[in-house]
């Protein structure tokens, strides 16, 4: 064997353990996954929108748009008398119906006269996920295609009609339903509204968990692997204390981290929303200060759950190289969460996906700011007391790693016993 | 009453037995060695005493207080210098004996602090980061700290381990009137040499078990040897 080929093989085995193969494999199924899902999104497009409507100008421009949406959509209700819009609302909702469409009176002659045809959409908004998006997206596109449908009809019978009504010939005012909210906007434009809490957020959330994670796990293996640990463990100090002072100044540092990041990151994405000029606040979709209070304690008791667990993943750490390793664990915890709320809403989520985000700690400062805009406190309070809990139980556990001799030894002597003594049983 | 009471001490690493029901005692101010070749146990005893290891069973007290029950108390008093032991890089040497001076006393941090300045002698260099010492500097800032709080006792694991031998001469001089001052100090080495200069009483130790005890000078007598080395060596065989 050739001197190059022997270190060449040497480096394969350093580099090529499964530490470092797992990683990728994951990230892989991971993105793999997300394609599958955008995949599922585009089949999306491709069904029939389902809708009602309500023909009050029973006309013949309105019948156009009554026979494309009865050959193109899946109309679950139909009617001719406005009298019928809350029976015609409650069977889009009961029906998982995406809009009711009402053809105005006059829509016909209006448009006959040089003016715009009145339609009036209601829609039904169940999630503000880009995922959500979807359905009314189709809808969207099924309105634009109505019109090209009348004008084609307009231009075939050459009519003197202005040349812009002829090319537009409809006019549209909005309503949407969403968590017992009425929002004179399209989902479209609520969820790009929304998309910056939904993207901004969690990836900011995300960079938190894992700065200050990667910081307290290499604190943990930098103790080890410079022998400075076993001195501070004969020290006349509590493990808790040492515990707790660990955790809270990695949460300065990783909070401090964040504003800078944040800073950063808010630009960025101001920069892509310039052409967005409807504001959340006009449609009384805001946080008041409790709410950002809630925001803030759903943050940090999450980034306390993160320092704790990954602290006690520290106590695995071998030195500085497999701390890097051990983050991982946590990195992926944080990348799901973000993800999966980048993309869909909490409550149209199938239920083990509901029930794995609920458990993921991470999760729920993601969800906070999108589920108090529109007042869920049950899920962001119930959110807190789970992550509390979770803080609390895992900061225990890592206590009593401390007082075990797994630190130094890899091994928990207590834990053999309480073996020995089941089996004994 | 005895500084250190090990009865029947025995410490397990999963199904490795590496201390086999050791005892013996230490008396207050006298300075103690284990001896032994490399994976005899001497590390896990002081570990064990030291409060940084859970026994298997036996029992130790040190100061008539029990291990296994008050290790909190027992750190207060005792101060234990790891063999490959170091110090936060990022600090500086004033700045380290500063962070263990305050885990102890409030009001006489400064005065402790000096005391390790002392003790460590590091000149100017006190002043400069951790990363910056040499082997030997950082060792006596390490012996420093263990001593400059006056423990009760002081428990080191090989003290001069890898020092050359100017250094390793003044750390024995530093550990020697540190036992004169009423410190007890139980210390373990592979150099017979300085065991012999050192210690008022020693235990040869060979595979998790003592296989013999005495003072020095009694040992060699007792096996018409010239120093501690040969005596181990016939003891062994």
């Amino acid at each position: 064997m050739s001197a190059l080929s022997n270190i060449i093989i040497k480096e394969l085995r350093e580099l090529l353990t499964p530490a470092s193969i797992l990683p990728i494999i994951i990230i892989a199924l991971i993105f793999g996954s997300i394609g599958s899902s955008m995949e599922g999104i585009r089949e999306g497009f491709d069904e029939q929108p389902v809708l009602g409507y309500i023909d009050e100008d029973n006309n013949y421009l309105s019948t156009i748009v009554t026979t494309y949406l009865n050959n193109n959509s899946k109309v679950i209700f139909n009617s001719t008398d406005i009298a019928d819009k809350s029976y015609g609302l409650d069977q889009v909702k009961q029906k998982q119906g995406v809009a009711l469409i009402i053809i105005k009176q006059n829509f016909s002659r209006d448009i006959l006269n040089d003016n715009r045809g009145e339609i009036d959409v209601y829609w039904i908004m169940r999630g503000a996920g880009l995922f959500d998006a979807v359905s009314s997206e189709v809808v969207e596109g099924t309105i634009s295609s109505l019109n090209k449908e009348i004008s084609k009809i307009l231009i075939q019978n050459n009519t003197t009609i202005n040349a812009s009504i002829a090319l537009w010939p409809t006019s549209r005012i909005d309503t949407t339903y969403f968590k017992d909210r009425e929002i004179g906007l399209s989902p479209g434009a609520i969820t790009s509204m929304l998309a910056s809490q939904s993207t901004f957020m969690p990836i900011v959330i995300m960079m938190l968990i894992i700065f200050a994670g990667q910081m307290i796990i290499s604190s943990m293996a930098l103790e080890k692997e410079n022998k400075t640990l076993e001195t501070l463990l004969t020290l006349p100090v509590k493990r808790t204390s040492i515990v707790t002072g660990k955790i809270a100044a990695s949460a300065f540092i990783g909070l401090l981290f964040a504003v800078i990041y944040m800073f950063g990151m808010r630009n960025y994405f101001q920069g892509f929303q310039m052409s967005e000029a409807l504001n959340l606040a006009d449609y009384g979709l805001i946080l008041t200060s409790q709410d950002f209070v809630l925001v803030g304690i759903s943050l940090f008791i999450a980034l306390i759950s993160a320092l704790a667990l990954c602290m006690f993943l520290g106590t695995f750490a071998k030195n500085y190289k497999s701390a890097q390793t051990l983050v991982f664990p946590v990195t992926m915890l944080a990348m799901i969460p973000m993800f999966i709320t980048m993309f869909a809403d909490f409550d149209t989520l199938p239920l083990a996906l509901k029930g794995l985000l609920f458990a993921i700690p991470f999760s729920h400062p993601m969800m906070a700011t999108r589920a108090l805009i529109f007042n869920d406190y049950l899920l962001v309070i119930s959110g807190i007391i789970y992550v509390s809990i979770f803080a609390i139980v895992t900061i225990s556990i890592v206590v009593w790693v401390f007082k075990t001799d797994r630190l130094l030894t890899g091994s928990t002597r207590r834990k053999k016993i309480w073996m020995f003594k089941k089996k004994r049983i | 009453m005895a500084a250190v009471e090990v009865k029947n001490l025995v410490k397990k690493y999963g199904a490795f037995e590496a201390v086999k029901g050791i005892s013996f005692d230490v008396n207050q101010g006298e300075i103690f060695g284990l001896i032994g070749p490399n994976a005899a146990g001497k590390t896990t005893v002081l570990r064990v005493i030291s409060t940084l290891l859970t026994i298997n069973s036996g029992s130790v007290n040190i100061m008539d207080l029990e291990l296994s029950k008050k290790p909190d108390e027992i750190r207060k008093f005792i101060s234990y210098l790891p063999e490959d032991a170091g110090a936060y890089k990022n600090l500086t040497g004033r700045r380290y004996l500063m962070f263990i001076a305050n885990f102890f006393e409030t009001k006489n941090t400064r005065e402790i602090v000096q005391k390790g300045i002392e003790i460590a002698d590091l000149d100017e260099r006190i002043d400069d980061k951790v990363d910056t010492y040499s082997k030997g500097m950082k060792r006596r800032l390490l012996v420093g700290r263990a001593l400059m709080i006056n423990p009760k006792l002081a428990i080191l694991d090989e003290p001069t381990s890898g020092l050359d031998v100017i250094n390793a001469q003044e750390i024995r001089k530093i550990i020697k009137n540190t036992a004169r001052q009423g410190t007890t100090v139980l210390l373990s080495s592979h150099n017979m040499l300085e065991v012999e200069y050192l210690c008022d009483q020693i235990a040869l130790i060979s595979e998790g078990k003592i296989i013999e005890e005495g003072k020095p000078k009694a040992l060699m007598e007792k096996y018409h040897a010239n120093n501690i080395e040969e005596v181990f060596t016939k003891v062994v065989q």
